[in-house]
């Protein structure tokens, strides 16, 4: 190959450098090894990490050994969004110089956050270890960020039932299957019930009476959720509001759809939305929701 | 200590790509033409020293090769330092002071352009717990960079400043900090450019300087010194041995009117500002420094060229040249420079 009157061709160099690493690297890179870091205390008391042969200041040997690590705080950290040949990852990563806790100088390493915006002059950071160890720096993978303090814990219980709603409650279960909705009355007040649960709450006497009720009422009170509160998967946020039906004394809770949340009001008028008829069941999410009355 | 001056400078034009002529075909007409500006026979020079790295180009004793560059049959008095010319000036400086030989001649030469500098540099650190991990140049400037910018001593602005000022002040500092980075927080602008290039100064001592030329650049004082190697052992953004190389050169001594700096990353200009003390008065890098030429192995021997030529010809009275080694100014050398009364 030539360029213009010169002749060009590719060079390599290339060295199968060994190294005799000494006491103090050799001790310092045995304990990479088994996944343990050690620095080396200066005459001036400062922990020196990576450790030093001989003191930066008075050049006495140096051989009083203090474990540190493995977490520690960047000192100075350079994004390297195209990293070179040989360098400790492949992918763009923060060279770092880190601060291991108990060493009061800082080693040179590579940092992995996946982001520049995650890195941070004094963020606290912690060794991945390479799970194959030789003996060498890079025995280090590379530092990452360190996880906070454990401050919360998740306790999930389950226990089982059978469960079972009664009488009264069966009979209001029942006819939300059939596409119907029905409260009981009180034979001593006279009010009615839904869903009803087998007594007046005021006269303590048994309902007795059932009542077909119409599936439509007036909103009676509502409140506007931002907040998950279960594992159904309901578009945030919705509403839920007091339903009283047409002819019932007390009224209960459901969804309330087709209308913006900033548009309820108390006393709106709302109908119920029944799911398909395959889906009815004894269950109140026979109902889909309620929507405002249409005019 | 007997007087020595720099009685000649010459210089390659610094190119980023010298791909015609080799290394003793680029230094040749240096070494005549700054043997000429002082009128000095190559036969008449007392000694040889050169500083280049073979490793820049992966060439094993290229520096000898060099030699044919000066012509070494008879025999010379020759050293060469795998370092900066500058170094190479400061062992040419030691080695007139013996008072066995009068002149001195000193060159460097780099070919950056064949290899890739950036990473091939990180072979001059720590081989056991740095080299390892191949930090590139770019980035240990940058880890240098973000102290310099999280002690809250420099700006972004002022890194893009440096690099404007630089180019003769013909970029915009808003324009180019809307680049994007390099290795965060240096960009392009921040960074040298790959240079080739080469150079040769002329040292003679005493009454041959004065023999040799009208106004030589007297060497007030010279010295140099080094951080501890390891990196994480220090504030990175201040340069304590710039500090101490200036004192025992006499940089503080009185007052200079020329400074030629050796940084070739933007930040290290306001660091090395402030290690020598410098106030805004001052002419600083005339020349342009190596953010816009970076010869390696050269740059900091025409730091000391520059600030000499401009004290020969009566541009400069009292001058101060720096040269610096390392990624993180590692290593810094410093120069007085000086012309006086007949």
């Amino acid at each position: 190959m030539t360029t213009g009157d010169v002749l060009s061709a590719p060079h390599r160099l290339s060295y199968p450098y060994r190294r005799s690493v000494g006491p103090v690297l050799g001790r310092f890179l045995t304990g990479l090894r088994e996944a343990r870091i050690e620095g080396v205390r200066a005459r001036d008391g400062r922990v020196l990490v990576p450790p030093q042969e001989h003191d930066p200041a008075t050049a006495e040997a140096l051989d009083e050994w203090v474990p540190v690590g493995p977490g520690g705080v960047v000192v100075s950290w350079a994004w390297i969004a195209a990293p070179l040949p040989g360098q400790p990852l492949e992918r763009p990563f923060a060279w770092a110089l880190v601060r291991l806790d108990g060493a009061d100088t800082a080693l040179l390493h590579a940092l992995d956050t996946g982001d520049p915006e995650q890195v941070r002059t004094g963020m606290r950071v912690t060794v991945r270890w390479r799970p194959e160890r030789t003996g060498d720096i890079r025995d280090i993978e590379c530092f990452v960020p360190e996880q906070p303090p454990v401050k919360r814990i998740d306790t999930p219980i389950a226990l089982d039932y059978r469960y079972t709603p009664g009488l009264a409650t069966s009979r209001f279960l029942r006819a939300l299957a059939e596409g119907r909705v029905v409260g009981e009355r009180c034979p001593a007040c006279g009010k009615v019930y839904v869903p009803p649960r087998g007594s007046c709450p005021t006269d303590a006497v048994p309902t007795a009476e059932e009542v077909q009720l119409p599936d439509r009422g007036v909103v009676t009170t509502f409140c506007v959720v931002n907040v998950p509160m279960s594992e159904h998967a309901i578009e945030m946020p919705y509403v839920a509001a007091s339903i009283l039906l047409d002819g019932a004394d007390i009224a209960f809770q459901h969804l309330l759809r087709g209308v913006p949340a900033d548009q309820v009001r108390i006393g709106m008028r709302v109908r119920a939305e029944w799911r398909p008829r395959p889906e009815w069941g004894p269950t109140l999410e026979s109902i889909a929701c309620f929507r405002p009355e249409a005019g | 200590m007997r007087d020595v001056a720099v009685v000649a400078f010459a210089q390659a034009p610094p190119v980023r790509r010298e791909e015609r002529r080799n290394e003793v075909e680029m230094l040749m007409p240096v070494v005549r033409e700054a043997l000429d500006a002082c009128g000095l026979r190559r036969e008449d020079v007392g000694f040889f020293v050169s500083g280049s790295s073979d490793y820049l180009t992966g060439t094993p004793f290229m520096f000898v090769q060099a030699l044919d560059a000066i012509g070494a049959w008879p025999p010379v008095q020759e050293s060469h330092l795998e370092m900066d010319g500058a170094w190479a000036l400061y062992e040419a400086w030691v080695r007139l002071q013996h008072g066995d030989i009068d002149t001195a001649l000193v060159y460097a030469f780099g070919r950056s352009s064949p290899g890739r500098p950036r990473e091939l540099l990180a072979l001059q650190l720590d081989p056991y717990l740095v080299a390892p991990l191949r930090p590139d140049t770019i980035s240990l400037a940058a880890l240098q960079a973000r102290m310099l910018l999280d002690a809250g001593l420099a700006t972004e602005a002022d890194l893009a400043a440096v690099a404007a000022r630089s180019r003769g002040g013909t970029a915009d500092v808003e324009a180019l900090l809307a680049e994007p980075y390099l290795v965060s927080p240096l960009r392009r602008h921040d960074c040298p450019p790959i240079t080739d290039g080469a150079a040769v100064a002329v040292l003679a001592a005493g009454e041959r300087a004065a023999a040799l030329r009208e106004r030589p650049a007297w060497i007030a004082g010279i010295d140099h010194r080094i951080e501890p190697q390891a990196l994480g052992l220090r504030a990175l953004e201040t340069s304590p041995s710039t500090a101490l190389a200036a004192r025992h050169a006499g940089a503080f001594d009185a007052p200079v009117d020329l400074v030629e700096l050796h940084a070739p990353f933007s930040h290290q200009e306001l660091i090395l500002r402030s290690a020598l003390r410098l106030d805004g008065h001052v002419a600083v890098n005339p020349s342009g420094g190596a953010l816009v030429a970076n010869p390696l192995m050269v740059a900091g021997l025409a730091r000391i060229g520059e600030a000499a030529a401009r004290v020969m010809s009566g541009r400069a009275r009292r001058a101060v040249a720096h040269a610096t080694s390392g990624p993180c100014l590692q290593q810094n050398l410093v120069c007085v420079l000086e012309a006086r009364e007949a």
